[in-house]
This record gives C-alpha cells, sequence and structure tokens, in this order.
C-alpha cells in the first residue's frame, strides 16, 4: 500500500485504466502539455501520446459534446472540466445529450464517458468559482454521480467510472488534491453506489461527502471530548445512492445530520432527509438537522467566506440540537 | 453539374423522395386525426437533400446524425418506413421503442445517431463521431445536418472550430430551408452565404443547389470523398425550402404566398421528373405506377404502426442508466 496525495491516486487509477483498455482517452484544457491546471495529468502525455491525452480549445461545451458522440460510438472518453463551474457551460450536453441519449434512443445508444473535475469551494476564488452543482445533476435522471477526495475512495471509484457504460460524473476539491493517503496497489475497485462508514458511533448519523468528510472526522473527534459518539456515513456516491447504509445507522443512532457544501434551498441533502423521513420515521427521535451554505453567492473577503461554508461550530450546534443538548 | 446519373439511379432517387414526400404527408394526416401528439416537422420539400447526401455515402459506416426534422433521413439510410411511423406513433415496435418520438428517431446498426431536439446540440457529437473515426484509424465520415438557424447557436461554432484544429472526417451540412421557425434566416445571420461561416475556422465550404438531386448528390459525392481522402471538415450549405410550416402546428403566415409559389414551381421531385423525362429515364405513364408502388408500401407502414402494440409500462424504467 503506498502514501498517495489525491492528484497522485487519481493519476494511477486514470493510467492504469488507459493501460488497460486502449478505448480510454483524456481531453480537456492544458491536460496534456501543461500537465493539468492541477495535475491530476501530470505526465500523461509522454506516455500515451496526444491523441490520447488531449489538450482542447476553451470550448466546455464542445469538448463535452465531443465526448458524448465519441462514446454513442465505442469510445471511453475521460473529460477534465477546468472545474465544475465552468461545466456549467457544458450542461446542455450533460441534461440534454448525455443523460438522455439511452433513454430516448430506446436502449440503443450508451455513453460511457466520465465527466471529472473540482468541485465546490477553494479559497478566495470569488462568487463564479466557489460553487457546487451537484444538487442540479443528481436532479437528472440517467447520470451517475462521485463526490470524492478521499485518495483510495478516489482511485476505486474512478476506475469503476471509467469502466461503466454510464456517465459518470466526478467531483474532486481543487484544496484536497495534495493531501495523502494509503491507495493500496494495482487493481483496485470500488463498486458505484456503495458508502463508506468513515468512522463508527452510537449517538447521531452525520452523512457528508465531498471535503465535508474531513470536516466531519474533525467535529467527531471534537465531540468525542464530550462524551458524543458520532458515525460518519460517506455516500461516495451520491447517484445511485447507498440508502440502506444511512438508513441502517439512523435505525441505530435514531438521530441525523447532513454536513453539505453547497446551497441548502432543494440541495441534495434535502432528499436525503426527506428519504430517512420516510423510511426511517418511527426510529427519528429528533428532526433532522442540515448544514449548508449561506444562501447567497460566495463573497470574496476571507472572513466573509469563512461564515458562508459549514464550519466546525455550526456542524456541532447541529449535532447538539438533535441530541437536545 | 453536368455528370448525368444512370436511368436506373434515377428511378430510385424519385421512387425515395417520393416516399418521404408521400409519408410525411400521411404523418401530417395522422397528427389532424390525431394518432399522435406532441411537436412534428415535416420534411416536404427538402428531400432532395436527404436522397441527395445519404446515397452519396457509405450506408450503415459512415456516421449521420441531425436535428429534429428527422422522419426521412433513417429511411434513406435504410430503416423500414413502418418502423420510423411506429416511432411517431409511440408504439414498441418503434426505431426507439416508442421513448423517442417524432425529434428522437435513432438506429445504432445504421449509425443514425439521432434526431435531435436542442438546437445546434447536435453538432458537438458530430465532432465526436469525427473523433472516433480518427482515433481508431479509420476511413469514415461523419455528416451532420443541422438547420439555418443553429449556425448561431454557440455549440456549432465550437464544434467548428474543434473540428478544424483536429483534422476531423465531418461534413457539418446546413439545410438552409430559409427559416428558423418562423424567422428569416436573413434576420438573424448577417451573413448572406452561410457557408461563409467556415471561413471563421479556416475550413473549406461549399454550395449546392439542395432543389436538384441530381447536383446534390454529384456535388456529395465529391465532398464525401474528398473528406474520406484528407480527413478535413467542410461546412456545406444546401439550399432547399420547407412547403409546411416550421411544425404541423404552424400556419406559415410569415411567407409570403408569391414566395411559396415560387419555391413549389422547382419543387424537386418536379425538377427530378423533368431530368428523368428529357434523359428518357421514364415516361409520363411510369410515375402513376411509381404512385401505386409508394401508396402500397405507406399504406403498409400505416397499418404495421398502426397495428403495432404500445410499449408496456415495465419500459418506463428500462433503459435509464445501462
Amino acid at each position: 500500500m503506498a502514501i498517495l496525495t489525491l492528484r497522485e491516486a487519481l493519476n494511477q487509477a486514470l493510467t492504469e485504466e488507459m493501460e488497460r483498455d486502449p478505448s480510454v482517452f483524456v481531453m480537456g484544457e492544458e491536460v496534456a502539455q501543461y500537465d493539468g491546471a492541477y495535475k491530476v495529468t501530470k505526465g500523461m502525455l509522454a506516455k500515451f501520446g496526444p491523441m490520447r491525452v488531449v489538450d482542447s480549445p476553451i470550448s466546455e461545451a464542445g469538448f463535452a459534446g465531443l465526448g458524448v458522440g465519441a462514446a454513442m460510438c465505442g469510445l471511453r472518453p475521460v473529460i477534465e472540466m477546468m472545474t465544475w463551474n465552468f461545466a456549467i457551460q457544458a450542461f446542455d450536453q450533460i441534461i440534454n445529450h448525455a443523460a438522455k441519449m439511452l433513454y430516448m434512443s430506446g436502449g440503443q445508444y450508451k455513453v460511457p464517458m466520465v465527466i471529472r473535475g473540482p468541485h465546490g469551494a477553494a479559497h478566495m476564488l470569488g462568487a463564479q468559482h466557489s460553487q457546487c452543482v451537484d444538487h442540479m445533476l443528481v436532479n437528472c435522471p440517467g447520470l451517475k454521480i462521485v463526490s470524492t477526495v478521499i485518495p483510495s475512495d478516489a482511485k476505486g471509484l474512478m476506475k469503476s467510472a471509467i469502466r461503466d457504460d454510464n456517465t459518470v460524473l466526478f467531483l474532486e476539491s481543487e484544496m484536497l488534491y495534495g493531501r495523502s493517503g494509503e491507495v493500496p496497489d494495482g487493481e483496485y475497485i470500488i463498486p458505484l453506489g456503495v458508502g463508506d462508514i468513515k468512522r463508527e458511533g452510537t449517538d447521531v448519523t452525520l452523512v457528508a461527502w465531498n471535503k465535508m468528510v474531513l470536516l466531519a472526522l474533525d467535529v467527531a473527534a471534537e465531540l468525542e471530548k464530550e462524551g458524543i459518539s458520532v458515525e460518519i456515513i460517506d455516500p461516495r456516491t451520491l447517484m445511485p445512492l447507498d440508502e440502506d447504509m444511512i438508513f441502517n445507522s439512523v435505525r441505530k443512532t435514531n438521530r441525523l445530520v447532513v454536513l453539505e457544501e453547497g446551497w441548502g434551498v432543494a440541495s441534495f441533502g434535502c432528499h436525503i432527509v426527506d428519504r430517512v423521513v420516510k423510511e426511517c420515521f418511527d426510529y427519528l427521535d429528533a428532526p433532522p438537522e442540515r448544514v449548508t451554505n449561506l444562501f447567497v453567492p460566495m463573497p470574496y473577503n476571507e472572513r466573509l467566506e469563512h461564515e458562508v461554508l459549514p464550519s466546525a461550530e455550526r456542524t456541532i450546534s447541529a449535532i447538539k440540537a438533535v441530541l437536545y443538548k | 453539374m453536368a455528370q448525368k446519373l444512370s436511368n436506373q439511379l434515377l428511378v430510385a432517387f424519385y421512387k425515395e423522395m417520393l416516399l418521404g414526400r408521400r409519408i410525411e404527408e400521411r404523418v401530417g394526416q395522422l397528427y389532424v386525426q390525431q394518432k399522435f401528439s406532441g411537436f412534428c416537422h415535416l420534411y416536404i420539400g427538402q428531400e432532395a437533400v436527404g436522397t441527395g447526401c445519404l446515397n452519396a455515402i457509405r450506408k450503415g459506416e459512415d456516421y449521420v446524425i441531425t436535428g429534429y426534422r428527422d422522419h426521412f433521413l433513417p429511411i434513406v439510410l435504410g430503416m423500414d418506413p413502418g418502423v420510423m411511423l411506429a416511432e411517431l406513433l409511440g408504439k414498441v415496435t418503434g426505431c426507439a421503442r416508442g421513448k423517442g418520438g417524432s425529434m428522437h428517431m435513432f438506429s445504432e446498426k445504421l449509425h443514425f445517431m439521432g434526431g435531435h431536439g436542442i438546437v445546434g446540440g447536435q453538432v458537438p457529437l458530430a465532432v465526436g463521431a469525427g473523433w472516433k473515426i480518427k482515433y481508431q484509424k479509420e476511413d469514415n465520415v461523419a455528416l451532420c445536418f443541422l438547420g439555418d438557424a443553429a449556425i448561431n447557436q454557440g455549440q456549432f461554432h465550437e464544434a467548428l472550430n474543434l473540428a478544424a484544429i483536429w483534422d476531423l472526417p465531418c461534413i457539418f451540412i446546413i439545410e438552409n430551408n430559409m427559416y428558423g421557425m418562423g424567422t428569416a434566416i436573413t434576420r438573424t445571420c448577417s451573413l448572406h452565404n452561410l457557408a461563409d461561416r467556415a471561413k471563421g475556422y479556416n475550413m473549406r465550404q461549399a454550395i449546392v443547389d439542395g432543389r436538384n438531386v441530381v447536383n446534390t448528390y454529384n456535388q456529395m459525392k465529391e465532398i464525401v470523398e474528398e473528406t474520406r481522402k484528407t480527413s478535413k471538415p467542410i461546412l456545406v450549405e444546401i439550399q432547399t425550402y420547407r412547403f409546411r410550416g416550421h411544425s404541423v402546428s404552424d400556419p406559415g403566415n410569415y411567407r409570403t404566398k408569391e414566395e411559396v409559389e415560387k419555391e413549389r414551381s422547382r419543387d424537386c421531385l418536379v425538377l427530378l421528373k423533368d431530368i428523368m423525362i428529357q434523359q428518357k429515364a421514364a415516361k409520363e405513364d411510369d410515375f402513376e405506377t411509381y404512385e401505386e408502388e409508394i401508396a402500397e408500401i405507406v399504406e403498409k407502414a400505416v397499418t404495421f404502426a398502426d397495428e403495432s402494440p404500445e410499449p408496456g409500462l415495465e419500459e418506463i424504467h428500462a433503459h435509464v442508466l445501462a
């Protein structure tokens, strides 16, 4: 088992899959000669050549659409979006084309494509570069969505995503490409739709994904000192969602908090709460709580940005609220 | 284009275009009879474009994609007209199991990558097909049909640029019927020749008279072979006209009677008939026989579609994910 950063784990998954399957290619802005805006594709141009590691113009809709067409014809594109903020330019291709092709062709045209890139806020990038779009995309049938920053999860899930016959949207985080963790060598596969218990606990279920998992771990360590035992569920894939893992945890702890980055109006956290209330109503000892961004565009100023994003303080309050403490 | 076509080919083209005309007329009737609903964009008047272009390619090998005026193209590629009609009527025997509809005909077997409902959205997909051809070192081409109004969409421009910088074997075909829905293209595009959009991408271009199928076929044959050989994209403007409204619910009040009359006088079917008589490819009587032959095919297709079963409710959840 090696210690790899998130970017190295992703690089390893991409490299191994490209070595295994010649129909896999990587395309995006700065992915080849520049080694990737965040160096995820570092060294891959030299290894695979310019037909398989392809620098694109700044044309998100264009090259996302190229990916859809190439996937329909049998290739397996991995499209890098420099950030998911830019991918909004390509939402027509993602929502109107990739997600619907299999269905509206009556099962004839699969779109086995991965679109990947950093998601959510980084640090002081302002309103247009600090958004979460997962809740917008998870609302559209026909897509699978992975959201993770843990290096081992990223490797295992990326390999599954590339082998999947559907369009898989892969959400990472700019802030955590340099964070390290243990990553199994070689063939390491995590199926899409299987969550992970990041920490076992008995008093409250805290559901969190992407970089909120790390905040959740900090909060759980803090609350342990007060004798509060937090169970952290990381769904890892938002679609399909490992509902059973969440339900089983809530049936054990009887309390739910969802910690998510992004706006809280009609968010994915709302969906999780809805499902839990429906399926675990009799087990709940308190109304579920949600911790989200404040409902404002992201301010630039550091102190204001910090206030807008979910914090340890707000998460602890939410947990104490469901515990009536 | 002086090059003559064989009598046999002319007859085949005529029958194919006549099938396109009569089947779309029948589709219009079925719509009025409320046999189906939704949007319905007829190809009437533009048949020479479909026939001229798709007989110039390797059917089933070269890739074809289009917008939502998509009833006739799959038939030219070899789809049973009954299967197309069944799709229109939402039947499970349709080419998309009744889940696509008028704007979403598909046939993977025929390399028909579909009818698409978002103006211009299909253009990058054609570039993806071109990319696959180059990636796999094949010598196929990708044909992308689009309406004149699609050339004002951003995705069209992005797609053309990608095809040009990477030398992809894509043939972008603007079916210029002069109107984007009810708005004349002269009001929405600053260019006189739409093919001039190619200049911005250092791309080859061509203008084709799409009312004359012999011209269209000959010119497209040359363009297709050139593209196959060079793997360089081209933007083709094919000038045509739709005799009906944008969709069946459009009476077409934005066009003058004189304009429509003038266009009807150069109907692609009338022009081809003249050529055939002149070339002695057929006699006046033969055209009656063609009508009878085609009427029979159309009625057989309608009966097949009409009598086909609807998809079962289990189809609702099938094909959401692979």
